[in-house]
């Protein structure tokens, strides 16, 4: 309560930066329904993490989300902020505190971008200009330049550039709990990947709560840091990180709608700078046999790498070329696929089966070997723990 | 009796032809201009105070529907029979009870304009769009703040066409108002429908004043809605 009393006086900087949520077996039972719409939903958002509603439609991940800012009021059980029952607020000076962005935006047409996102700030009273330098500060951090920006009405804006308004808007008190119901659903799929990223790199200077909704798995996967699947009548079918939810399926329904191709879902988790990479003996054409046939026998990977003065990799040496003294350039394969420490495991995977190699040399932005991935080691990075995975705004 | 008064009483006996065939004679309407500048501000005050006062009414009324729908019907059905009651009897109703005169005549017309404004103004309301209001809620304006910040400016295109609705047809029937005693234009048309520039001038000043009251709303509207025409230039 003196939290959000504070933050009416003093503003955005007094309040804590992200709040910690708790659903406590919350209900929502219409009247004349049999079935609820959302049943006993229990699960903890940890503060500063984005946490994804995810389902089929009619799951009541809308409505779950929706009882968190009272938009529906609660019949059963109760939703925490920091502690505090949502059901002690009022309903109008709650919803000032919690950032709300809808698939549809829902920007003011017959205001411009500035008052648009300037609603929430005026209603708590704050002064123009504090105002005004808040407003070109959120359009920057949307990646919108504000003097163009600013005196716009939505109508001159592109789909995109709306939607980054309508986060803006959304942030424009610096609200602890952000709520997004499928944000990015109304875009199209180049713009949305874009946008995805945009939010999750926002995500990482900010730190704050989400609850995001959306039935894509795929974009649950990307952008979450804790999955809540959630199946017909509003029931929690499993609440994970993504790698636990993508490797450990709680039923077959969860397995059923993360899809047959999980492990791969589960492969694009994770970066090849994140898993230990193979060595294989290093060498350069004149370098002494003896001493490398010796590195062979103790290396990962039973072949050795030619590489040039500066690392670059140029092959995988035959048996012919380490039976003389010296080292010949006579080769059993080029070095393809030749990944880079940033690609993500699933793309590395696939440029393995599509040249039909088990092992390729790992390059660092120089292009100088720093290791080998194997095929071995991308099926032993699905057995790591899920926690360990990154997600949300670290698997960026 | 009256009518055949006045018609006896709008020119004097003449020399000139033009005036005695009934023509259209601008020496005559140079002349006699002044009698008509007392009737067009009569015929501007029973139009604006008509349309004002209906405005008021139909206005509350349609906030009202619009949160309680079912409002919507009662109120549309009693407003749609004052609609359709001829002015002209609706003068003669009134006459028992108001007498003759400005009341009467400004009664008469408000029932007029109540339904074109009361559905004007509910449909500009049900057409902001819901995820407008879904967002404005979500952020916490309060059903109020939601109504005079976010509806009722969406809404303003719609209300502004049927007060420009309201007040054109005002202005037409207004030309009946001297049936219930309140002078205007009409009774100069009426004082000698067969005199060609009586008719040019009192009706033509009539058709100016409808002109000009459509053009002052329709730049109020311009003024007041400038994101309508952000859309249209993109």
């Amino acid at each position: 309560m003196n939290i959000s009393d504070s933050a009416h006086t003093t503003g955005p900087s007094s309040r804590p930066s992200a709040a910690t949520l708790e659903f406590r077996g919350a209900t929502k039972r219409y009247p004349g329904q049999t079935d609820p719409a959302v049943e006993g939903l229990s699960l903890t958002v940890p503060a500063g993490e984005i946490c994804v509603l995810v389902g089929p439609s009619g799951c009541g991940k809308t409505t779950a989300m929706r009882m968190v800012n009272r938009m529906i009021d609660i019949t059963e059980g109760d939703i925490l902020l920091d502690g505090q029952s949502v059901r002690e607020r009022h309903p109008a000076e709650l919803r000032r505190d919690i950032g709300y962005a809808i698939q549809q935006v829902g920007l003011f047409p017959h205001l411009s971008v500035a008052d648009n996102i300037a609603t929430v700030p005026r209603l708590l009273g704050w002064d123009r200009a504090r105002i005004r330098a808040r407003v070109d500060q959120l359009l920057e951090l949307v990646s919108l330049d504000p003097n163009e920006t600013r005196a716009r009405y939505p109508a001159q804006l592109s789909g995109g550039q709306r939607q980054r308004v309508g986060v803006a808007r959304a942030l424009a008190v610096d609200p602890p709990l952000m709520l997004m119901d499928e944000p990015f659903g109304a875009i199209d799929p180049i713009n949305r990947e874009r946008l995805q990223n945009e939010f999750l790199r926002l995500q990482r200077e900010i730190r704050k709560t989400v609850v995001f909704v959306t039935h894509d798995i795929d974009e649950a996967i990307k952008m979450g840091d804790r999955i809540a699947v959630l199946q017909k009548g509003g029931k929690l079918a499993q609440y994970a990180p993504p790698a636990e939810l993508l490797m450990q399926p709680a039923n077959p329904f969860v397995e059923d709608f993360v899809g047959a191709d999980r492990a791969l879902k589960r492969l694009a988790l994770q970066r090849v700078r994140d898993v230990d990479l193979w060595t294989a003996p290093l060498v350069r054409v004149g370098d002494p046999a003896a001493q490398v046939r010796g590195k062979l026998d103790n290396s990962e990977v039973p072949y050795a790498l030619l590489v040039d003065d500066d690392l670059h990799p140029l092959g995988w040496l035959s048996e012919r070329a380490l039976a003389g003294d010296r080292i010949s350039d006579e080769l059993r394969s080029r070095a393809n696929p030749v990944l880079e420490t940033d690609d993500i495991l699933r793309d590395a995977l696939s440029r393995l089966l599509a040249e039909e190699a088990q092992y390729g040399p790992v390059v660092d932005e120089r292009g100088a070997v720093t290791g080998v991935l194997s095929i071995e080691i991308l099926s032993h990075a699905l057995k790591a723990d899920p926690e360990q995975v990154p997600s949300g705004a670290d698997a960026l | 009796m009256n009518l055949l008064l006045a018609q006896v009483q709008i020119r004097e006996r003449t020399q000139d032809t033009c005036v005695s065939d009934n023509g259209f004679c601008p020496g005559w309407i140079a002349d006699n201009f002044d009698r008509y500048v007392h009737p067009f501000f009569q015929h501007v005050v029973l139009t604006v105070v008509a349309v004002a006062i209906g405005f008021a009414i139909a206005f509350t009324l349609a906030l009202l529907a619009y949160r309680h729908r079912w409002l919507i019907n009662p109120v549309t059905q009693v407003t749609g029979v004052l609609y359709t009651v001829p002015s002209i009897a609706a003068f003669f109703l009134l006459l028992p009870i108001t007498g003759r005169g400005f009341v009467t005549a400004t009664i008469a017309l408000v029932a007029y304009v109540l339904l074109i404004i009361f559905r004007n103004v509910l449909t500009g309301l049900d057409n902001v769009p819901d995820e407008t209001k879904d967002a404005g809620r979500g952020m916490g304006l309060t059903d109020r703040q939601l109504l005079w910040r976010v509806e009722v400016p969406l809404a303003m295109p719609e209300i502004m066409a049927g007060l420009r609705i309201a007040v054109t047809t005002t202005v037409g029937l207004a030309t009946l108002a001297f049936f219930a005693g309140a002078g205007g234009l009409g009774e100069q048309i009426f004082a000698d429908i067969t005199f060609k520039s009586n008719v040019v001038v009192a009706g033509g000043l009539a058709v100016a004043l409808a002109a000009a009251l459509d053009g002052a709303i329709l730049l109020t509207q311009r003024a007041i809605t400038p994101w309508t025409r952000a859309a249209a230039a993109r």
